[in-house]
């Protein structure tokens, strides 16, 4: 009977595929990798080298980018991040051919909509990832698609030459160093009725490709985004679980999910963004800052539940009905 | 040891369907409470029971193999709209053959076997005699459409739920043995519109709570849960297509012969996700039991009975067995102590 827990897989090649751009391929210790489908991702879990307090460790969401058919396989493409609390940085500057990584098994929110009669495709820097797994599905089924991938050549771009040698007239680059902008409302304009919009990058590309839909009369249903943003640093707290009256600190630098788990508490999650709903817990008293895109404004404003992936105490206590 | 498929046993007409002492033994019976209760009941579709049980393997194997293999090739060249698969489907057809071979090579290999070399895969299933080369993810390459093609070598229905817009979409499926639904007028539907008839769940938000629990079932993590209703003699078709031929059974019941007509019928419901579609597989593995069969158990006997006299009238209506019901409550208060 299948049933899937984490994956150990072994880092066999690291490649710098922009200027602050890594791509990992990581392989199965034994045996073959489960098969996966477009727009997937992954979560990999790093232990940092430290002992005692500075042990550390990192969870992170990461698209996978190789042919979803290739099951010996899988690959990342890892963006140092300026903000970064830690994930990026440790897998840029400790991840070394050898290291061996814990994995979770695929899962996708960002799924092609397959009864569309055209796919646009806005990536914007790293955010070109999840698109890598869907040209193949999208070649194999003929599907009609326009891919357009923004960057600043100085910092992203990743295989922005392959691209454009392989999808030809289907893929436009905008390189921002070289002054080059693509006109969102003119991709936009003009495409058939039914076509979806898939956007993956930056909150202002999403935000931007959202109110331009939302001009035209494209409807909501039509445009899907995955923003490659976990949790964001905030100001420490505690946090106390009542029905065992255990009292955690949640440093500035990790999220309330990362200080659970440090604990063993495990809490079922999916995309540790704030998107995917699994990771739900009741609060019994404090606070929230609330900076999940998955709960309804009156959830949040009830103040009875919060997303510990990325949400935090808006006070310096909280307490979680767990 | 697990029970051996047996020659075959017909689901219509003389109705010659029969279960041995092991099948009975093993029967999944569904009521672990007196009273009987609405519930999602979901629990990980992991091995339960030891060997032999009914849940020992991902798919169940049993004595009644060919017997429900032959029903189905019956049902299908009778009615081939019984299998039908959304051409945008064509790859969560593929990850349920994956799935299928996959698991019945490796838990059943006196009956099935799969040898791979990159996309060749040889098949031998050697309880139907059947050995095919083909090329995988090109259906092309088989003698029927995939679904079809394996769906006629596996106990149960299936259907492949199509996920987007944060639902769950029927849009593919080989539905022969349904308890009153057709997937012909299914097909197509959301989560919540194929549930439309349910009676209750509704109000109670039970659907809402399904829904987002099932969109977000990761690969490698199937579910399952248990449904249940009564079936008027061993019949495993009775789809709404054919209820010209089984609805008027329901008056045939009379306390003489409602130990060996009416039968509980069980559904094993399996939620897998498929890794290369992201859809969702949904199978629907059906047992049949007589009451008769099922009163030699006296514990299932007891349970049985109060369970059905505790049934709510929209439940009763709901499920067919309006005019039966009564007669079955009666047969069945005569193993109960408590009565």
């Amino acid at each position: 009977m299948s049933n899937i827990d984490q994956i150990p897989v072994r880092v066999t090649a690291i490649k710098q595929v922009a200027p602050l751009i890594k791509e990992f391929t990581l392989e199965p210790q034994d045996g073959l990798l489960t098969p996966f489908s477009p727009g997937a991702h992954i979560v990999v879990e790093m232990v940092s080298t430290g002992s005692g307090t500075d042990k550390h460790s990192y969870r992170n969401a990461y698209s996978l980018m190789s042919d979803p058919l290739d099951s010996r396989q899988y690959r990342i493409a890892v963006r140092l991040q300026d903000d970064s609390r830690g994930g990026s940085v440790y897998m840029h500057q400790q991840v070394e051919v050898g290291t061996q990584l814990k994995i979770s098994p695929p899962a996708n929110l960002f799924a092609p909509e397959w009864m569309a009669k055209k796919h646009v495709l806005f990536a914007g820097g790293v955010g070109i990832t999840p698109f890598l797994s869907y040209l193949p599905e999208l070649q194999q089924r003929q599907a009609e698609f326009e891919l357009h991938y923004m960057y600043r050549s100085k910092q992203t771009g990743a295989y922005s030459a392959e691209l454009q040698e392989n999808l030809g007239s289907g893929c436009s680059c905008y390189d921002a160093d070289l002054g080059n902008r693509c006109d969102i409302a003119a991709v936009m304009s003009g495409q058939p009725l039914g076509t979806h919009f898939y956007i993956c990058g930056p909150e202002a590309l999403i935000d931007a490709v959202r109110a331009t839909a939302d001009g035209m009369g494209i409807p909501a249903s039509a445009i899907h985004w995955e923003e490659f943003a976990g949790a964001k640093p905030g100001l420490p707290f505690v946090v106390e679980l009542s029905r065992s009256g255990v009292e955690l600190a949640v440093a500035a630098d990790s999220s309330l999910l990362e200080t659970l788990e440090s604990a063993d508490i495990n809490v079922p999650n999916l995309c540790r963004a704030g998107v995917c709903g699994q990771c739900v817990c009741d609060v019994a008293e404090g606070e929230v800052e609330h900076r999940d895109s998955y709960l309804s404004d009156r959830e949040k404003q009830s103040g009875q539940v919060m997303m510990p992936c990325v949400s935090r105490a808006a006070g310096d206590r909280l307490v979680l009905d767990i | 040891m697990r029970v051996a498929p047996k020659d075959i046993q017909s689901f219509r007409d003389d109705f010659t369907y029969s279960n041995s002492a092991e099948a009975i033994e093993r029967f999944p019976f569904p009521f672990a409470e007196d009273e009987y209760r609405y519930s999602v009941n979901m629990e990980p579709h992991l091995p339960k029971g030891g060997e032999g049980s009914a849940f020992e393997k991902f798919l169940d194997i049993d004595e009644h193999y060919l017997s429900e293999m032959a029903e189905r090739q019956k049902v299908l060249n009778d009615m081939p709209q019984r299998c039908l698969a959304m051409p945008h489907m064509d790859l969560a057809c593929w990850d349920m053959v994956e799935r299928i071979m996959l698991s019945l090579s490796a838990d059943y290999p006196d009956y099935f076997s799969l040898t791979r070399e990159g996309d060749l895969w040889s098949w031998e299933n050697k309880l139907l005699n059947i050995k095919d080369q083909f090329t995988f993810g090109d259906s092309s390459s088989l003698p029927m459409p995939p679904l079809d093609y394996i769906g006629r070598q596996v106990q149960g229905d299936f259907a492949l739920l199509d996920q987007r817009e944060g639902d769950l979409f029927l849009d593919a499926g080989i539905i022969t043995c349904p308890a009153d639904w057709s997937l012909a007028f299914d097909a197509g539907m959301s989560f919540k519109e194929w549930h439309g008839p349910v009676p209750m769940a509704h109000s109670e938000g039970i659907f809402e709570r399904a829904l987002k629990y099932l969109i977000a079932i990761p690969v490698g993590k199937p579910v399952r849960r248990l449904n249940w209703t009564l079936t008027v003699n061993a019949r495993m078709d009775t789809s709404p297509e054919k209820y010209h031929e089984w609805g008027h059974e329901r008056a045939s019941v009379t306390p003489e012969n409602v130990g060996e007509k009416v039968y509980l019928r069980v559904e094993v419901q399996v939620l897998d996700r498929m890794p290369r579609s992201n859809a969702m597989m949904f199978s629907i593995r059906t047992y049949l039991l007589s009451l008769e069969d099922l009163v030699t158990n006296k514990e299932w006997a007891v349970r049985m009975h109060r369970a059905m006299k505790t049934l709510p009238e929209p439940l009763i209506n709901y499920k067919g067995l309006t005019r039966f019901h009564g007669t079955v409550v009666d047969y069945l208060s005569q193993f109960d102590p408590l009565n």
